[in-house]
């Protein structure tokens, strides 16, 4: 068999979660909020699934719950940053510890208990196309979801009112909230979606691509989702293909391992890593790329003074 | 005069009760044993069967000792700030059960020198520092002969970790333990630089099978690897705990680890006064510091009993995994025919043996 196809595939399956966490994210920094809490809520998302689905046998509810648990948590986030106007890097790397330690303590008892994976779909036809079949069509739902979310998110800012008024909220709250807009509502629905697709994100983990639960599973994936979302420049099409770029590269240095390639293996455990600031530096070698696509007020509390 | 002297034998009675307490107190007071943890008890690996270790010995000692420890010690200098603290705190025997806690751990032994510590897998000792070490490579050579004996295509995989000794030595000893049955093998090695990222641990199994190996082995720690093979119909070996359930078809055996011998046996030396410093232990399938996890029942008759010969020749002396001749996979002889591997070598080791694909950063 051609190796070359489950690499991509599997770089695939790497990718969704980093979709996931960082589409949310994408919409909460549009909206002014900075939560550096992802790691934590994928985390809380990926002990809720697990224990729901374990429980119910579906993994629909799985999901749900992941989604409700990463939200539960962004609220709190919400509530203490928007609410309280504490400072929201602060407040979003205490979200981080509270939800590993939280995810441990609630997940002592699912440790090690195995859960059988969600199947990818086959669709009879479509799948047997030779490398074309395997390559885009034998995923789990999942992975199209992500990409729907993407259209989604993509229609969202771009396109509708609410999403201009969400865009605007980032930018200026000043004048959102003078032209009638309100600041804090837009930006708590912001903070809950990034909550519950992070929820999302981390059950992808749990459910689909290693099916159990341990301790810290995410291993540091919040914190690429969290520069995916600077990478793409807060565009959500850049935003997925960094996503894919990085899982695609992670995947190819493993595969060049294998291959015994005569490259040293610390360079190749730096490509993931090297390739995203390489890109980064390119997209950015004009400094108002980043400047014109921060949304900004990122990172700042807003105080009605009216 | 009659209440004089009851007063008098009151007195003594009470000054003897006086100069009593404290003796009785001290004989009393039990050993303090800590524990320093790489990751959670409930890793399912690692850092659970030392946790097992740890109740073994409480079971065994009763309440002769008094157990603590602390889990998730990163391998930094928090590592060293957790050494000292337990230090402090009277601890009078504490094993590390990491690799990295190796340069904090001497640090800190130098400044409590009435402390005994006790390092796993390190290769630097003190007057009050031990290192001790299952004998990984004779699970993992059993491991190869299973592997060399259930390969269809001749290709055998290996996830490693990081580049130290002893996962080095993993890869070696699995790859000659393999050739022995089945000249023709090779081993593909990865490093995936992580203890534990199911993630990519499951990125790097995937790889290996879509590059020909349908027989992986592990040197990370979590059950990523079985859960793949499961999926994809190839099989797989366990590190430090049983993870067939993660992949019943796909496991055929694995290593796993009974520290609480060792830990009674340490412990008791401490009690009676001949524990000393600077030694290095290792302890194999025969002490029962290696354990190899049941055998899948697809494994055909003939291999078990293959197998089986080979344990018991590990077991009884007669076989050991770096015995002579040993070739690099650059050719070069590294140990000559009939000789046994240096200790010195044995423990710097980091250089593959011939038939593994991959090179060891240096």
């Amino acid at each position: 068999m051609n190796p070359i196809v489950p690499m991509i595939a599997s770089s695939v399956v790497a990718a969704t979660p980093l979709i996931y966490a960082a589409l949310g994210e994408t919409i909460t920094e549009k909206a002014g909020v900075l939560n550096l809490g992802i790691e934590g809520m994928m985390l809380v998302g990926a002990v809720a699934g697990f224990a729901a689905t374990l429980a119910t046998g579906s993994d629909l509810l799985g999901f749900t719950a992941a989604a409700a648990a990463g939200l539960a948590l962004s609220l709190v986030f919400g509530f203490l940053t928007l609410s309280m106007q504490t400072n929201q890097v602060a407040t979003g790397l205490a979200l981080t510890l509270f939800g590993v330690g939280l995810s441990a303590f609630v997940g002592h008892d699912l440790a090690g208990v195995p859960l059988s994976a969600l199947p990818p779909i086959d669709l009879p036809v479509l799948t047997q196309i030779p490398i074309v079949g395997p390559l885009l069509f034998h995923y789990d739902i999942m992975v199209y979801l992500s990409l729907v979310l993407f259209a989604a998110v993509q229609w969202f800012v771009s396109k509708s009112h609410a999403g201009l008024t969400m865009r605007a909220v980032g930018e200026s709250p000043g004048v959102a909230h003078a032209i009638g807009k309100s600041v804090l509502t837009t930006r708590y629905l912001a903070v809950m979606f990034g909550g519950a697709t992070a929820g999302i994100a981390g059950a992808y983990l749990s459910l689909v691509q290693t099916p159990m639960w341990v301790e810290g599973m995410s291993a540091g994936k919040g914190w690429i989702a969290l520069a995916l979302v600077v990478f793409g420049t807060w565009k959500p099409a850049r935003v997925v293909l960094g996503a894919y770029l990085f899982g695609g590269v992670t995947q190819f240095q493993l595969f060049a391992q294998g291959f015994n390639l005569p490259i040293p293996t610390e360079f190749l455990s730096m490509l993931p890593y090297a390739a995203t600031v390489v890109v980064l530096v390119i997209i950015c070698r004009d400094p108002k790329t980043i400047l014109l696509n921060q949304p900004a007020s990122l990172g700042r509390s807003f105080h009605s003074t009216a | 005069m009659i209440h004089s002297r009851i007063w008098k034998s009151l007195g003594l009675i009470t000054a003897g009760l006086i100069a009593a307490a404290p003796l009785a107190a001290v004989a009393a007071e039990p050993l303090k044993v800590a524990f320093v943890y790489l990751g959670p008890r409930g890793d399912g690996g690692w850092t659970q069967q030392h946790d097992m270790g740890r109740l073994g010995l409480e079971k065994a000692m009763g309440d002769k000792i008094k157990t603590t420890f602390v889990e998730n010690v990163p391998e930094t200098a928090d590592s060293e700030r957790v050494l000292r603290q337990l230090a402090a705190e009277g601890n009078m025997l504490i094993f590390a059960t990491s690799f990295g806690y190796m340069e904090p751990l001497l640090k800190v032994a130098k400044a409590y020198p009435k402390v005994k510590f006790e390092h796993v897998n390190g290769y630097k000792v003190a007057d009050n520092v031990v290192v001790y070490e299952p004998r990984f490579e004779e699970g993992f050579y059993l491991i190869g002969v299973i592997a060399g004996q259930m390969t269809k295509t001749n290709t055998l995989g290996f996830i490693a970790s990081f580049p130290i000794p002893s996962v080095v030595r993993n890869c070696d000893a699995m790859t000659i333990g393999a050739l022995g049955v089945n000249p023709k093998i090779k081993t593909k090695a990865i490093w995936v630089s992580t203890w534990y990222d199911p993630g990519k641990e499951r990125q790097a199994a995937e790889t290996l099978i879509a590059q020909g190996a349908d027989n992986v082995a592990q040197n990370t720690d979590s059950p990523a690897s079985i859960q793949v093979a499961q999926e994809k119909g190839t099989y797989a070996f366990s590190i430090d705990a049983d993870m067939a359930k993660y992949g019943p078809k796909a496991q055929l055996t694995g290593t796993t680890e009974d520290w609480s011998g060792y830990y009674i046996a340490e412990t008791k030396k401490v009690l009676d006064g001949s524990w000393t410093g600077k030694r290095y232990t290792r302890w194999g399938l025969k002490e029962g510091m290696v354990v190899m996890a049941p055998l899948n029942s697809a494994i055909p008759p003939a291999a078990v009993k293959v197998f089986e010969e080979k344990k018991a020749a590990i077991i009884d002396g007669s076989l050991k995994p770096f015995m002579g001749p040993v070739k690099d996979n650059a050719g070069v002889e590294k140990v000559a025919a009939g000789k046994m591997m240096s200790d010195e070598d044995f423990n710097k080791i980091n250089w593959f043996v011939a038939g593994v694909e991959g090179n060891v950063p240096q």
